[in-house]
C-alpha cells in the first residue's frame, strides 16, 4: 500500500515537474520604435532567438508605437493594473519611473549578479549618465540609444560650390551654408519642430551655446534654466533661420517627414536622428555626409532614445528572467549587431572592439561619427514629470516659431510653468 | 406641361452641381484608393504617375499584424452587438409594456446616455475598468456599450406600435415571454434591428479613442488603433503609399458593406436618430 | 380580499419581472454612464495625480487653477471656435446637398451615397489621409497652391490655420451625414402644401423661405444638437495630424481631457475639464430635450 502510495506521489510529482518544465515563465515587454516598421520586426527576432536560447523563459515582445504613445501605454497599463514585466521607453523617464514608483531600481539585482557590475561598467559613460536617479541608484540599462547629428547632401554643396567634405563646423558657417543651399525648391537646413522633437534639437543647440555647462536642467532633474541668454539666442538662431535668412521652412516641420524631404532632395541639411542612418544610406540617390551638429560657444549633441526598465513589484523569479533578458539584448554582439542593423550608436566600450563592428566602420565612416561625437552629448531634457515638460518646452517653443512670443518671452514662460511643475518635487 | 419647360434649365443646372459636387466629395477617395495600388514616389501627386502594384498592400500586411486585428475588430463587433441584441430587446420590451414605478427615472438615465457619448467619460471609465481588473482584454472595449440606451429607445419605440392583439394571442397560445418577444415582437421590429445593427457595427468598427485607451498588446487590438500606431509610427520612408495601403485594408469592409446597401445605412442613421 | 392580493401580487410580479429584464442594460449604464459622471464631479474636487494613493480633497483649487490658466482657455476658444467652424457650415451643407438630392432620377441614389460616404469612414483612417493632403509644400493642397502661382502654406502647422484646415476635412465628413436627416425631414413635409405654393405662383426661393424652412424647425434643432454633440466628442483627427500643434493651436477640449489624463496622469485636473465637457454637452442638448420632453413621459 504504501510503495503504491509513493508511487503515485512521485508519479505526482514528475508530473507537476514535468509540467513546471514545459510551462515556460512567460513575461511581456512593451517596446516604442522611433524610425521605422523594420526596426520592430527586429526586435521580435531577437525575441525570438532570445526565447529559442532559452525555452524556460518566453518573452512577448509588444510594439506599442512611437515614444510618446508607448509613455502613455505604459503608464495606463500600470495605473490598469495590467503592466508589462519589463519595457523599453525613453531614457528621460527615469525620474518619473522612480517617483513614481512604475520601474524598479536595479542596483540589488545588479549586485546579485557576479557579472553585474562588470556588465554595467562597460557602458559608454555617456549613455549610462541618463540611468541615474536619487541616491545614485540605477534605474534602466540603455539599449536604443542614438545622438543626433548633421546629415548633409554632398552632391547639393557640390552644386553651389561648397566642399562636400567640409560640413558647416560652426554657427556662422551652418547660416551661411544653409543660404547657399536654399533655392526654389530647397531648403537649406531642417530641424523638427514638433512636439516630442523640438526639445531634442533645442538641448543640442542650448549645449553649444551654453556657458554654466549644463544647458536646459540640473542633473538631477529638479531644476530648469530655460531662460538664460545663452537659451534665448539658441532659439533666436532658430527664428532667424526661418524668418532672416529664409533658409529654414517656416512652420512646424515634422519629424517624420523630414528623412523623406532629405531623400526627394528638398533639403539639404537635417539635424536627426543616427537611427536613420541606415534608411538614408539605402533609400538616398546621391553621396551623402554625415558630421558633428555644428558648434556654438562648444560643440555639443543631445542623446535621447530608449533603455530597458523593470517594472516595479513583480515577482523575484520574473525580475530574474528579465533581467536575463536585458542582459542577453545589451550584450556586446548583439548592441554591436544591433547598431549596425539599425544605426543606433552601439551602446559598450567593448562593442568597438568586435570584428564587425571595425569592419562596419572601415566600410561605412559616416557611421563612426555618432560614436566620435558622444564625448560632447549629454543628456536630454530629464526631469521629474517628463511628459509634462517635454510639452511644456515644446508648447512654447512653437509659440516662439509661430510669432506668438519673441524668443525671450517663451523662454521666460516655459521657465515659469515648469518651475511651477517642479515645485511638487522640490 | 407648361411647368415643366420652365423648370428644366435648373434641374439640369442642378443636375450638373450634384454630379460635380460628388466629383469633388469622391476625390479624397480616389486619391487614396490609386495612392495604395501604385508604386511609391517621392512626390505626391492627385493623379497617379506609377504602375499599379500590390506591394504596398502586402508590405503593410506583413509590418503590421492587420491579421489579428481583423480577427478582434470582427470579434468585438459580432458579440457587442449580440449581446446587445439581448439586453435592449429585453429592456425594451419592459419598458414597452410593463408597468411599475420608477420608470421614468429609468428613462432618466436612458436620457443621459443618449446625450453624453462614452468618449467624454474616458478617464473614469478607464479607472473603473482598471479596478475590475479588464485592463487590456476585448471585453474591456465592449462594456460600457452593452446597455445601449439609444437600441432600447429604437426598439420600446417599434415595440410600441404592435398591436396589443398580437402579444396576448401569443400568449393564449401558451408562448411564455422569450417566445413571445421572439415571434410576434421581433419579426414586427425587424427594420429597427437592422438600423440598430448598421449603427453599431459602423460604430465599433471606427470607434478609436476607447480601444486606444483600453487596449495594449496586438492579441486585443482593433484595426484602427493599429492603424493609427502604424501612420503615426516614425515610418521613414515615402509613407503616403503605406499609410494609404493601411487606411485601404481597414475601411474596405464597411465601405463595400456601404455601396451595396446605400438605403439601408441611410434610413438607419436617420431611424435611430430621428424617431427617438 | 383575494382578488386584490392576486391583484396586488401579479402587479408586484410584473414589476418584479420588468425591472429583472431592464437589469443586464440597467447595471451597464449605471456604472459606465452614471457612476463615471458623480466620480468625474467628485474627483474634480480632488488632487489626485500618478504616484499617489488616493485623491485629496482640494474643493475648487483645480477650478481656480484652470480659471487661471492660459492654455485651458485657448482650449476652450479653440473648441468653441471649431464648433461653430465646423457645426453651422456642415448644416448649411447638409441642407443645401438634400436641397440638391431630394429628387427622383436613376443616378441620385449614387450621388446621395458620394456625399454621405466619408461618414463610413473611420475618423482615424480620414485624418491619416487628410494628413497628407496638408502635408508641408509636397502634400496635395500646397501643390495646388504652388500650381497656382501661391505661396505653399503648411496649413497644419500655422495657428491661424490649422483648425479651418481640419474644420475643412471635418465638414467633407460631416455634410453627407446631416443631410441625410435633412433629407427625411424634406420627405416627411406635406407635399400638398408646395404644390399649393406652386400654384399661387411662389419661386422656389419664396417656397423654401415660408414653407419649406420653418416646417424643418424640429429637425433643425434635432440636427444641431447632434452635430454638436459629435463635434465635442471626436478629437481622433488631433491625435493623428497634430497633437496640439502649434503651441496648443489645435488643442480641443477632449484631447486635453485625454492628454491631462493620460500622458500627465493627472485625474484630478482631467476630471475637472470632464466636468465641464458634461455642462457644454447639457447646453448643446437643451433643443432635444425641450423637443422630446412630452415623448418621454407619457409612457
Amino acid at each position: 500500500m504504501k510503495k503504491i502510495l509513493a508511487l503515485v506521489l512521485a508519479a505526482v510529482m514528475v508530473c507537476g515537474l514535468a509540467a513546471a518544465l514545459a510551462e515556460p515563465l512567460e513575461l511581456t515587454m512593451y517596446f516604442p520604435v522611433n524610425v521605422g516598421g523594420a526596426v520592430a520586426q527586429l526586435i521580435d527576432d531577437m525575441t525570438a532567438e532570445f526565447n529559442k536560447e532559452n525555452p524556460d523563459i518566453q518573452v512577448q515582445a509588444v510594439y506599442t508605437g512611437n515614444y510618446d504613445d508607448t509613455v502613455t501605454a505604459i503608464q495606463t497599463a500600470i495605473q490598469g493594473g495590467n503592466a508589462p514585466d519589463l519595457f523599453v521607453s525613453l531614457a528621460t523617464q527615469r525620474f518619473t519611473m522612480d517617483s513614481t514608483k512604475m520601474a524598479m531600481r536595479l542596483d540589488d539585482i545588479i549586485a546579485a549578479d557576479p557579472e553585474g557590475q562588470a556588465f554595467v561598467d562597460d557602458f559608454i559613460d555617456g549613455f549610462m549618465l541618463d540611468s541615474y536617479v536619487e541616491d545614485g541608484a540605477i534605474i534602466s540599462i540603455p539599449f536604443q540609444r542614438s545622438t543626433m547629428v548633421l546629415f548633409y547632401n554632398k552632391d547639393a554643396f557640390k552644386e553651389v560650390g561648397l566642399d562636400p567634405e567640409q560640413p558647416p563646423k560652426n554657427w556662422e558657417e551652418l547660416v551661411d551654408y544653409a543660404q547657399k543651399l536654399t533655392n526654389d525648391k530647397r531648403y537649406g537646413v531642417a530641424i523638427a519642430l514638433n512636439s516630442g522633437s523640438a526639445q531634442w534639437a533645442f538641448t543640442g543647440f542650448s549645449l553649444q551655446n551654453c556657458t554654466n555647462g549644463v544647458g536646459l536642467m540640473s542633473a538631477d532633474g529638479k531644476e530648469i534654466y530655460f531662460n538664460t541668454p545663452e537659451n534665448v539666442e539658441a532659439l533666436q538662431l532658430w527664428l532667424d533661420l526661418q524668418n532672416k535668412y529664409h533658409c529654414m521652412a517656416p512652420g512646424i516641420v515634422q519629424w517624420t517627414d523630414m528623412p523623406t524631404q532629405f531623400l526627394a532632395g528638398e533639403v539639404a541639411m537635417i539635424y536627426h536622428t543616427t537611427g536613420n542612418l541606415t534608411n538614408i544610406k539605402n533609400n538616398a540617390n546621391f553621396d551623402f555626409g554625415v558630421a558633428f551638429l555644428p558648434a556654438g560657444r562648444q560643440w555639443g549633441a543631445p542623446t535621447g532614445g530608449g533603455n530597458f526598465y523593470i517594472t516595479n513589484g513583480i515577482s523575484e523569479e520574473r525580475q530574474q528572467a528579465a533581467w536575463k533578458y536585458i542582459k542577453w539584448m545589451c550584450s556586446t554582439e548583439r548592441a554591436a549587431q544591433w547598431s549596425i542593423d539599425t544605426g543606433y550608436v552601439a551602446t559598450r566600450e567593448s562593442c568597438y572592439e568586435t570584428p564587425v563592428l571595425k569592419d562596419y566602420y572601415a566600410s561605412f565612416p559616416q557611421a563612426l561619427v555618432a560614436y566620435e561625437q558622444l564625448p560632447y552629448a549629454q543628456p536630454e531634457l530629464t526631469t521629474y514629470s517628463a511628459a509634462e515638460m517635454w510639452r511644456i518646452l515644446n508648447d512654447n517653443i512653437q509659440a516662439a516659431v509661430t510669432g506668438e512670443m519673441t524668443a525671450e518671452e517663451a523662454l521666460e514662460a516655459a521657465q515659469e510653468q515648469g518651475d511651477e511643475l517642479l515645485d511638487d518635487y522640490r | 406641361m407648361k411647368k415643366n419647360r420652365i423648370i428644366r434649365p435648373g434641374a439640369v443646372f442642378l443636375t450638373v452641381l450634384s454630379v460635380v459636387l460628388a466629383l469633388i466629395w469622391f476625390a479624397p477617395l480616389f486619391w487614396l484608393v490609386t495612392t495604395a495600388l501604385t508604386k511609391t514616389s517621392f512626390h505626391m501627386s492627385f493623379l497617379p504617375t506609377t504602375p499599379f502594384t500590390l506591394d504596398n498592400i502586402k508590405y503593410v500586411w506583413n509590418a503590421v499584424p492587420f491579421g489579428q486585428y481583423y480577427i478582434n475588430t470582427i470579434i468585438l463587433v459580432v458579440v457587442t452587438f449580440c449581446i446587445q441584441f439581448v439586453t435592449s430587446t429585453l429592456a425594451a420590451y419592459s419598458l414597452a409594456f410593463m408597468e411599475y414605478r420608477g420608470k421614468a427615472l429609468v428613462f432618466v438615465i436612458i436620457f443621459m446616455q443618449i446625450i453624453i457619448p462614452n468618449d467624454v467619460l474616458i478617464i473614469p471609465n478607464f479607472m473603473t475598468l482598471s479596478e475590475m481588473g479588464l485592463i487590456d482584454t476585448k471585453l474591456a472595449i465592449m462594456l460600457p456599450f452593452l446597455g445601449s440606451a439609444m437600441a432600447i429607445f429604437l426598439l420600446r419605440q417599434h415595440f410600441k406600435t404592435v398591436p396589443k392583439a398580437f402579444g396576448e394571442a401569443a400568449k393564449i397560445d401558451g408562448a411564455n415571454l422569450w417566445q413571445t418577444i421572439w415571434r410576434v415582437y421581433m419579426p414586427c421590429a425587424k427594420p429597427a434591428y437592422m438600423s440598430f445593427a448598421v449603427i453599431s457595427v459602423s460604430y465599433h468598427w471606427n470607434n478609436y479613442l476607447w480601444p486606444l485607451i483600453v487596449t495594449k498588446s496586438p492579441t486585443n487590438r482593433t484595426l484602427t488603433v493599429g492603424l493609427a500606431i502604424f501612420a503615426k509610427s516614425k515610418e521613414a520612408d515615402m509613407q503616403w503609399s503605406n499609410v494609404c495601403a493601411a487606411t485601404f485594408i481597414i475601411i474596405l469592409p464597411l465601405l463595400v458593406a456601404f455601396f451595396v446597401m446605400q438605403k439601408q445605412f441611410m434610413n438607419s442613421i436617420v431611424s435611430a436618430g430621428v424617431k427617438e | 380580499m383575494t382578488k386584490t392580493t392576486t391583484a396586488a401580487s401579479r402587479r408586484r410580479r410584473e414589476a418584479g419581472l420588468g425591472w429583472l429584464l431592464l437589469a443586464p442594460s440597467l447595471i451597464i449604464m449605471l456604472i459606465f454612464t452614471v457612476y463615471p459622471v458623480l466620480r468625474s464631479a467628485y474627483l474634480g474636487f480632488t488632487k489626485y495625480r500618478m504616484g499617489m494613493d488616493a485623491p485629496e480633497w482640494i474643493a475648487f483649487a483645480n477650478y481656480t487653477k484652470l480659471w487661471g490658466s492660459s492654455t485651458f482657455w485657448k482650449v476652450m476658444r479653440n473648441t468653441i471656435s471649431f464648433a461653430l467652424m465646423t457645426v453651422i457650415p456642415s448644416m448649411a451643407l447638409g441642407l443645401g446637398l438634400a436641397l440638391l438630392v431630394n429628387r427622383k432620377g436613376r443616378h441620385i441614389g449614387f450621388i446621395r451615397s458620394g456625399f454621405f460616404y466619408p461618414s463610413v469612414m473611420p475618423m482615424i483612417a480620414i485624418a491619416s489621409v487628410w494628413m497628407f493632403i496638408y502635408m508641408a509644400r509636397n502634400g496635395l493642397y500646397d501643390q495646388m497652391r504652388q500650381s497656382l502661382g501661391l505661396q505653399a502654406q503648411d496649413v497644419l502647422s500655422h495657428k491661424e490655420t490649422v483648425l479651418p484646415a481640419m474644420a475643412v476635412m471635418y465638414v467633407w465628413r460631416e455634410a453627407g451625414y446631416l443631410m441625410v436627416f435633412f433629407l427625411s425631414g424634406l420627405q416627411s413635409i406635406n407635399q400638398d402644401l408646395l404644390e399649393a405654393a406652386a400654384i399661387d405662383g411662389a419661386t422656389g426661393a419664396k417656397t423654401f423661405r415660408y414653407i419649406t424652412f420653418p416646417l424643418l424647425g424640429p429637425t433643425t434643432l434635432f440636427v444641431s444638437t447632434i452635430a454638436f454633440t459629435n463635434c465635442f466628442k471626436l478629437v481622433d483627427q488631433v491625435i493623428i495630424m497634430t497633437e496640439g500643434a502649434p503651441n496648443n493651436a489645435s488643442t480641443l477640449l477632449l484631447y486635453y481631457i485625454y492628454q491631462q489624463g493620460f500622458t500627465n496622469m493627472n485625474y484630478g485636473v482631467s476630471s475637472a475639464l470632464t466636468v465641464i465637457m458634461l455642462l457644454m454637452l447639457m447646453v448643446v442638448s437643451l433643443p432635444r430635450f425641450f423637443s422630446q420632453d412630452r415623448k418621454i413621459h407619457y409612457s
